[in-house]
């Protein structure tokens, strides 16, 4: 369980939310612009609000007004984004050992074999990022997200660069491997379509206001007929 | 050919390389990680020996290392002898004096480097000097090589500093610069020649190294 009581300025954005996301898969559904990726940072730790509070799981990860906040890597958190930043200069596998190098030897080769497995990379694990395509860079990157084991997911639209079988099959082995090993994912995404098949919950975000937050059908309903009355002018 | 002043040049110039490449690596990745905005007077004064005569920042050594100041006297008590007119005070003027030849190529490379990169780093749990021996130094090896090889040219060319702080030992402060220029005075022209041709052939070498290091593979247009 995610709390979240955050508000912040980017120069002339402001994000301004005080919500709770319940549902171990949550869709942060909203336009270009509405905060969706500062959301994501600001729950990675790469960034700090200018006020408020996020907590999993009643462990609190930033709290200004005690000046606290934990550090991106001892949150437990995975970030994936559209980018995948796999470090150019290490292979596959070494990427995917990058977080679990603390990890003895035989595990750590066993972590690798499993995350490749998962994201159907096995064949990729000698390849340099530099020869993969795109949505192969991807599923790598989420197999390196995932092998530190997180508790949270963050995901800013991962699949973009995957077709739409492979995304479908990528995603049904997902969201098992994560119910399995209890990870809460959040996952970005301006895609409607992937917002229905994904979110159990869906929170409905605009120009860095929470506008809508619950079951995906029933969020992203007022949204079709805030964007029907947009176009029909009434 | 005086060998003396040559080792004593090569030996001079490899001892400031190694102490700079050891300072200035967490000082380029402390004023690109860092988010204090006094890490730009940090920057000033790592920058100042670049804009600062050469002679002047030697007379302000010169002065802090004897026995006039506290600090002078102490590093005196802690080695055993003055620092100014030794190798060791020679290595110590070096250092600062070359400072922003081994900082500058350092911040430039690290800054060139993807901050998603970083991020990413960060996030599966690599504190700065993971982020700097597995991220920044990898992905900024040319910038790194750069560092190298223009500390050392600097030292091995410089006067003003090595002048002052040094003074004309021979086999302790006596460097190739020196000797050149004992010889132009003592108007010996065909050694003077010598041993320019050993600076110009040192700097060529050097600087083709760095551009070796920085070129493509298949040409920059490739």
């Amino acid at each position: 369980m995610l709390d979240l009581s955050l508000d912040t300025r980017r120069g002339g954005f402001q994000l301004q939310l005080e919500c709770r996301f319940t549902s171990d898969w949550t869709v942060i559904f909203g336009p270009s612009g509405a905060g969706k990726s500062t959301l994501l940072r600001l729950l990675a730790g790469l960034d700090r609000p200018d006020r408020g509070r996020i907590s999993l799981d009643g462990q609190t990860l930033t709290d200004v007004s005690r000046s606290f906040h934990l550090k991106p890597g001892r949150r437990q958190t995975a970030l994936v984004a559209q980018q995948p930043a796999l470090f150019p200069h290490l292979s596959v596998s070494a990427n995917v050992a990058y977080g679990i190098h603390a990890l003895v030897r035989r595990e750590r080769d066993s972590r690798i074999a499993e995350m490749l497995e998962l994201v159907d990379g096995r064949d990729l694990v000698n390849r340099r990022p530099r020869s993969l395509s795109g949505g192969e860079a991807q599923r790598v990157a989420l197999a390196r997200a995932l092998a530190p084991l997180p508790r949270l997911l963050l995901l800013d639209e991962p699949f973009s660069a995957l077709d739409g079988a492979a995304s479908d099959a990528l995603l049904l082995r997902l969201q098992s491997w994560l119910r399995a090993h209890r990870v809460q994912t959040v996952m970005v995404t301006h895609d409607a379509t992937d917002a229905y098949a994904t979110g159990a919950e869906v929170a409905l975000l605009r120009e860095g206001r929470l506008a809508d937050l619950g079951p995906a059908a029933k969020a992203l309903a007022a949204e079709r007929d805030r964007i029907v009355a947009r176009l029909s002018g009434s | 050919m005086d060998w003396q002043a040559f080792t004593l040049t090569l030996r001079l110039a490899a001892v400031t390389t190694a102490i700079l490449l050891a300072v200035s690596i967490p000082l380029a990745a402390l004023l690109i990680l860092g988010r204090s905005r006094w890490l730009a007077v940090l920057e000033a004064v790592a920058t100042l020996p670049l804009v600062l005569p050469p002679t002047v920042l030697g007379f302000f050594l010169l002065v802090l290392l004897g026995p006039r100041t506290a600090f002078g006297r102490g590093i005196t008590a802690l080695i055993g002898h003055p620092l100014a007119f030794s190798f060791d005070g020679l290595v110590a003027g070096s250092v600062i004096y070359s400072l922003p030849f081994a900082v500058q190529p350092l911040v430039a490379g690290f800054a060139a480097v993807d901050s998603s990169l970083l991020d990413a780093a960060r996030l599966l749990g690599a504190g700065p000097a993971r982020l700097v021996f597995t991220v920044l130094i990898p992905l900024a090896r040319r910038s790194l090589l750069a560092a190298a090889v223009l500390s050392f040219l600097h030292t091995v060319g410089e006067f003003g500093v090595v002048l002052m702080l040094g003074g004309d030992i021979p086999g302790a402060t006596r460097t190739l610069s020196i000797l050149l220029f004992n010889q132009v005075e003592n108007f010996d022209y065909a050694a003077a020649n010598r041993t320019a041709a050993i600076l110009l052939t040192l700097s060529v070498f050097a600087l083709a190294a760095i551009y070796m290091g920085n070129r493509p593979r298949g040409g920059r247009r490739a």
